[in-house]
């Protein structure tokens, strides 16, 4: 199926929540309103037509300049029996992001929610196993965002240091905090 | 009973026990942690702990223009960066509209290939090697260390290569090139390959300790994502390099091999090794040929597509291509203002294969937990990225 008919075969299904089709883009995508996108995930993979057994990637785009600022999930889908693709898009507020999980129609969206978790903060209800993946558990904050700030600190570490700092720790001074604490083992002393 | 020591085998406790293995742990491929519940021998849950090598590769990519991320892509599968960089190349031409000549696609190609043998190499040589063969490793090193000479020789470097650029590749193959590949397959064709059937594929012990192990039926493999030869293994035939060719591959005449279950079940740690292995030996196939196809077509200039500013317009694309360890995905947003990407992720098949392991790993015992690690062929630069 091209992806007119299969946003048709949507639209047909879930009517007013199929909220938007960009149909000109280089791979064209349907906007779900996040309430449904359990069900129509769920469409998508039982459907016969449709046949969405696989998806191939979940990803989240943090978008704070647009009117409104959102997030999106973009859900890339295959069909290994029909050899046709789709993209399905979510958009959710930047302020307490939360959608419904799709773990249970793809497995592998176990852990690529649980990235999107990690690291731009959206929360997916009714996940299995909802925690942090690739960073610390005690990390604060989601890198991803677009507004993100490198902290200065991490566990009492210094791990942002000035181009000043660096000289001045290179030097012998002792700065107080963090890695700086140490002379360098391997620093070459001249006299 | 008494066992002469004060204590009595009555009083042993016999409760599950949370075991970690790894993250130092040599078999676990890198740096991954595996925490199991066991009782006894047998593992009743797993637990995967990944992210020990996370360096960023996102928020890098978002924060240098769309050349500059090639680097960073060598760096997450560090075992095959040919075929990473391969996939962004591929995936920044489709958002420019860019189609490389037919001679940069013959060289992508042998290289490619090349560094699908060399991965194979290291693959199967570290799975044997885990098994207890230790043997068969040093021989298929020996082959993969031709190889990265073959690359030296042609870009400089043997591990990371920035090879693949964006419209072409950094250095036209060096004179003589073509000779010297073909010396190094012969007698790969006529030593490695029946040496590494011989040492390992069909030795006994090596049969008897994998097949039947961490069976994974097609249905739950395409639920989780897992592609390459791990799918293959389960014995669906689905390779893009087939499927959906790129940089001419459509040329080229091979097969894609899939598990066929001839030791045991099908989609066992023996199918997904052995997919490995025969393809080994279609790589070369597919580097002869293309060998050919570059003596006999135009020669070009290998940055004449190469933009002088890669600034494409708004738009995003989702590109993918068959990675030696299955397809590797990248997920690119062009704001159109920018010469950085807007966003750049990507779906590696080791972090998909990673995450059915928790459902395989379930009433096995620790040995094989070893034995499956190694036959999903994680490689957790890729996973962390």
């Amino acid at each position: 199926m091209d992806a007119a008919s299969i946003h048709q075969r949507l639209a047909a299904q879930f009517g007013e929540r199929i909220t938007a089709f960009q149909a000109e883009a280089l791979q064209p995508w349907a906007v779900v309103a996040p309430e449904v996108i359990a069900e129509v995930a769920a469409f998508c993979k039982s459907d016969p037509d449709l046949g969405f057994d696989n998806l191939m990637c979940l990803s989240a785009v943090d978008y704070p300049k647009e009117t409104p600022p959102r997030l999106e999930l973009v859900y890339h889908l295959w069909s290994y029996a029909h050899t046709h693709g789709f993209v399905l898009k979510v958009h959710l507020p930047r302020e307490s992001p939360s959608v419904r999980t799709v773990e249970n129609v793809w497995g592998v969206a176990n852990w690529h929610e649980r990235e999107a978790y990690d690291l731009f903060g959206i929360t997916f209800t009714g996940h299995s196993d909802l925690r942090r993946i690739l960073l610390p558990d005690d990390w604060i904050g989601y890198p991803l965002r677009k507004d993100w700030v490198d902290p200065d600190f991490y566990n009492g570490l210094h791990v942002k240091p000035t181009p000043q700092m660096a000289e001045r720790s290179m030097a012998g001074e002792k700065l107080g905090v963090g890695p700086f604490d140490h002379t360098p083992p391997n620093r070459h002393v001249e006299d | 009973m008494s066992s002469g020591f004060g204590w009595r085998v009555d009083d042993l406790d016999t409760d599950e026990m949370i075991l970690n293995m790894g993250p130092q742990h040599p078999s676990t491929h890198g740096v991954l942690r595996l925490e199991l519940r066991t009782d006894g021998e047998v593992v009743r849950a797993a637990r995967p702990h990944i992210g020990y090598l996370h360096r960023c590769f996102e928020k890098h990519a978002e924060n240098v223009d769309y050349p500059g991320v090639i680097p960073y892509t060598d760096r997450m599968d560090y075992v095959a960066s040919m075929g990473n960089s391969l996939g962004y190349a591929l995936a920044v031409e489709k958002l420019l509209g860019i189609e490389v000549s037919p001679y940069v696609g013959a060289i992508r190609v042998i290289m490619a290939e090349l560094q699908r043998i060399a991965s194979h190499c290291v693959a199967v040589g570290t799975y044997g090697m885990d098994i207890g063969a230790f043997t068969p490793f040093l021989h298929l090193l020996r082959d993969r260390e031709k190889i990265l000479d073959l690359f030296e020789w042609t870009c400089g470097a043997r591990l990371l290569y920035n090879y693949n650029w964006v419209g072409g590749v950094s250095h036209d193959l060096p004179e003589g090139f073509v000779k010297a590949c073909r010396a190094f397959l012969r007698e790969y064709d006529a030593i490695t390959i029946p040496e590494l059937m011989d040492l390992l594929i069909g030795n006994k012990i090596f049969v008897k300790r994998t097949a039947g192990v961490g069976v994974l039926p097609v249905p739950l493999a395409i639920s989780y994502d897992l592609t390459g030869p791990n799918l293959r293994g389960s014995g669906l035939a689905r390779d893009l390099r087939k499927d959906a060719p790129y940089c001419g591959y459509e040329r080229y005449q091979f097969d894609v091999p899939v598990g066929t279950g001839q030791f045991g079940p099908k989609g066992s740690c023996f199918d997904r090794n052995w997919v490995r292995s025969i393809e080994m030996a279609e790589c070369s196939k597919i580097i002869h040929q293309a060998l050919d196809f570059l003596e006999k077509t135009e020669k070009t200039d290998v940055h004449e597509k190469v933009p002088k500013r890669v600034k494409p317009a708004k738009g995003e694309v989702y590109a993918r291509s068959e990675a030696p360890r299955g397809q590797l995905g990248y997920y690119i947003v062009a704001d159109g203002t920018g010469v950085n990407p807007y966003r750049v992720k990507v779906k590696s098949p080791c972090f998909t294969a990673m995450s059915v392991f928790h459902v395989l790993s379930r009433g096995m015992y620790i040995a094989d937990i070893i034995a499956l690690i190694g036959s999903l062929d994680v490689v957790l630069g890729e996973i962390d990225r």
